[in-house]
């Protein structure tokens, strides 16, 4: 019994020190962002790396999502004669919820687990300590330009998503189902409000961005210099990222949402 | 290989882009590294333990034990990645303060590090890794620092492959090009760690060549870092011999050679048990095979 | 890949990902209905509000011409004080009406304006004086029964003359 309360004591402190040592690699993010201004280009770079390479599945996942919500949702809608609101539950449900969490949640899977790798490779190969060397801050020229790419990239990767999703459900509900077009559109932007929830979805975004690529550079970076270790760090950043971002969405959620 | 330089030729006259060479540091002194006293350790074991030695300009100094012994540790305390916690380092007679980023940065500047498997930028080719340094630290012109860079390249012999990409690149010809790298911006002193290890006999053969050929021309310092003997005493001037934290042997090749330390006999030969035992402790043999008492 | 064409990509990417903002922003959000309109504020007292929200719209005629800024309790007359910003460009006579009404059946609850006849207009910051509180269903229901409990028992007492 002891022998079990003192490894739990030890877990815990092991989980404090890793707390923190996150927070201060999180902060050195942070403050090495603003130079990023001064090479522009590289941060240029990242957001191909980052967000052009993402846009196929993004939209792909958006469209297929849309019309998805669509289908469903006429089923149920109708039950109720209220097919003419399919446009409105489609768009809050996107803009709202699904757009800014699944956006994440595959941005983390395809973007989160390449930046782990390649950071974490490069500090395998010593490629970090060749540029420390070189006096060269690998902060700077490396790490922050993928952060600040990150988070541009995040919300514009969630409202294509979402937009993606709309024209999606517009397709099923009207041009195939058929419901009426005037309808399908009056209703959504009778109830969709673009501060309350376009808004608050693109704030979900940003934070979701800053979440989800923070944590992928941390986990590449302190990562073991080897194959297994790339390896295990990828899949962690998986994990550790979709966790985070449901548990914020949760958070967020309530703030934003939550009728007073 | 004649007529190579490694600096940038205008007019018949070499000009190099560093601090002068050949300018004396302290009183007299001719050290460009001196390393006093220095004590490094982790919490369970102690890396290196009062140890003193000195890099005299201008010569190569080989820095030989078996693996793990704080050979590589001592290179970074030279370049001021860890910290000692006793002693000091200088370097031209100035010690090194590993709080004050900028002064450490400005005095990575003038060190030219060569790692054990090159840590070249895979993402960009061999032309652009030899650029990155003056790209980085120099205003020069885009003409100006292709000049260079095909000079520094000429001087390791791979000014054809300018243009490969890194993956492009065979072991032996990475660490060539690390080593244009390391020299792009003249450096006073340039460090090689393990630059010998587990290259074919050709590729030994330049690569020892270019340590010592390099030195010559530039007057820099050259530190190696190997546990290859022989290929070490071919070209260095002077050389320590560390083990258990401490500094066993120092001298030229000769005097190493002629040493009577055990210790330093067992290394430098080659012999598989002396002070250094073959057998791992164990019990005596018997025992474990359940005979006798 | 040149550096002028990740720039250029990039580039199409950043407008991709704006151009979705606006359009989600346009046809799915109500910004091109969006009025910038300065508005004043209006106050009125109800007994009960009901199950009237803040950002609940204030109608007239049907037509939406303002939004519920405030609901808060008024500890000298014990009653609901309800602020509105009613748009700038819509005057309402003095002896206005402000009502709690259910939009359909089970819908949420707004605030409706029937003018008045007055010739001078409702200022900034005036109270309307006729308001007719929410329909609370238990008081209704409670009235029914009472109703019905008062009414002469009608088959039996005519019998009886």
């Amino acid at each position: 019994m002891s022998e079990f309360v003192a490894g739990l004591g030890r877990w815990a402190l092991a989980t404090l020190a890793t707390l923190g040592h996150a927070a201060a690699f999180f902060v050195d993010l942070v403050r090495n962002s603003p130079q990023t201004l001064r090479r522009p280009y590289l941060t240029t770079a990242q957001v191909h790396a980052i967000g052009n390479r993402s846009l196929i599945i993004i939209a792909a996942s958006g469209g297929t999502v849309g019309l998805v919500l669509a289908l469903q949702g006429y089923i149920t809608l109708s039950r109720y004669g209220a097919a003419e609101s399919l446009g409105l539950l489609v768009a809050l449900a996107l803009v709202r919820e699904m757009g800014p969490v699944i956006t994440a949640l595959l941005y983390a899977g395809r973007a989160g687990t390449s930046l782990t790798a390649e950071i974490g490779l490069m500090k395998a190969g010593e490629q970090l300590a060749a540029m420390e060397m070189m006096a060269v801050d690998p902060r700077v020229r490396v790490l922050a330009p993928r952060f600040v790419a990150g988070i541009i990239s995040m919300p514009l990767l969630g409202a294509i998503f979402s937009a993606v999703g709309v024209i999606a459900a517009y397709v099923v509900g009207v041009l195939m189902i058929g419901i009426d077009s005037g309808a399908f559109w009056s209703q959504m932007q009778d109830g969709v409000d673009v501060f309350k929830d376009l808004g608050n979805g693109v704030v979900k975004t940003i934070v979701f961005g800053v979440a989800t690529t923070f944590i992928a550079l941390y986990i590449g970076y302190e990562s073991e210099a080897t194959p297994e270790g790339v390896a295990q760090a990828t899949t962690q950043t998986v994990v550790v990222s979709s966790l985070s971002v449901l548990s914020l969405d949760f958070v967020l959620t309530a703030l934003m949402f939550s009728t007073p | 290989m004649s007529g190579w330089s490694s600096g940038r030729v205008i007019g018949g006259k070499e000009i190099s882009l560093a601090q002068p060479h050949g300018s004396i540091g302290a009183a007299g002194s001719d050290a460009l590294v001196s390393i006093q006293a220095v004590t490094f350790g982790y919490d369970s074991r102690a890396v290196l333990s009062n140890v003193s030695l000195e890099f005299d300009r201008g010569k190569v100094i080989a820095i030989m034990g078996s693996s793990g012994c704080g050979k590589t540790t001592l290179l970074r305390l030279i370049g001021g990645v860890i910290t000692p916690q006793a002693g000091r380092i200088l370097f031209s007679g100035a010690p090194i303060d590993t709080s004050d980023r900028a002064a450490l940065y400005a005095l990575r500047r003038r060190m030219g590090m060569l790692f054990q498997f090159g840590a070249l930028f895979t993402d960009l080719s061999v032309f652009e890794n030899v650029a990155y340094p003056l790209r980085e630290h120099t205003k020069l012109s885009e003409q100006m620092i292709h000049d260079i860079v095909l000079m520094k390249l000429d001087a390791v012999g791979l000014r054809g492959a300018a243009t490969l990409r890194i993956a492009e690149v065979s072991g032996g010809m990475s660490r060539r090009v690390a080593l244009a790298r390391a020299i792009a911006l003249d450096p006073e002193i340039i460090m090689y760690d393990e630059p010998f290890a587990g290259l074919d006999p050709i590729s030994l053969g330049i690569t020892a060549n270019l340590i010592r050929r390099l030195n010559d021309a530039t007057g820099a310092t050259s530190l190696i870092v190997s546990h290859d003997v022989e290929e070490c005493f071919r070209i260095c001037d002077f050389a320590y011999l560390v083990s258990g934290g401490r500094v066993v042997g120092r001298g030229t090749p000769q005097q190493l050679q002629a040493a009577e330390d055990p210790e330093v006999r067992q290394f430098i030969r080659g012999e598989p048990d002396g002070p250094v035992r073959f057998h791992y402790p164990a019990v005596p043999i018997a025992q474990d095979m359940g005979v006798g008492a | 890949m040149s550096k002028k064409q990740i720039e250029t990509l990039v580039g199409l990417f950043v407008l991709l990902g704006i151009l979705a903002i606006v359009l989600l922003a346009l046809k799915a959000a109500n910004l091109a209905s969006f009025s910038f309109n300065t508005t004043y504020p209006l106050l009125a007292r109800f007994d009960n509000v009901g199950g009237l929200k803040v950002n609940a719209p204030v109608k007239s005629a049907g037509v939406k011409v303002g939004r519920v800024a405030s609901i808060t309790f008024d500890s000298k007359n014990f009653q609901g004080l309800v602020t509105m910003d009613i748009e700038r460009e819509y005057q309402f006579p003095t002896d206005t009406s402000a009502k709690i009404l259910t939009a359909g059946l089970l819908g949420d609850q707004y605030v409706g304006l029937e003018p008045g006849a007055d010739d001078k207009n409702l200022q900034p910051g005036d109270t309307i004086k006729m308001v007719q509180s929410a329909v609370v269903l238990e008081n209704l229901i409670g009235q029914f029964l009472y109703n019905k409990a008062a009414e002469p028992p009608s088959k039996e007492g005519s019998g009886k003359k």
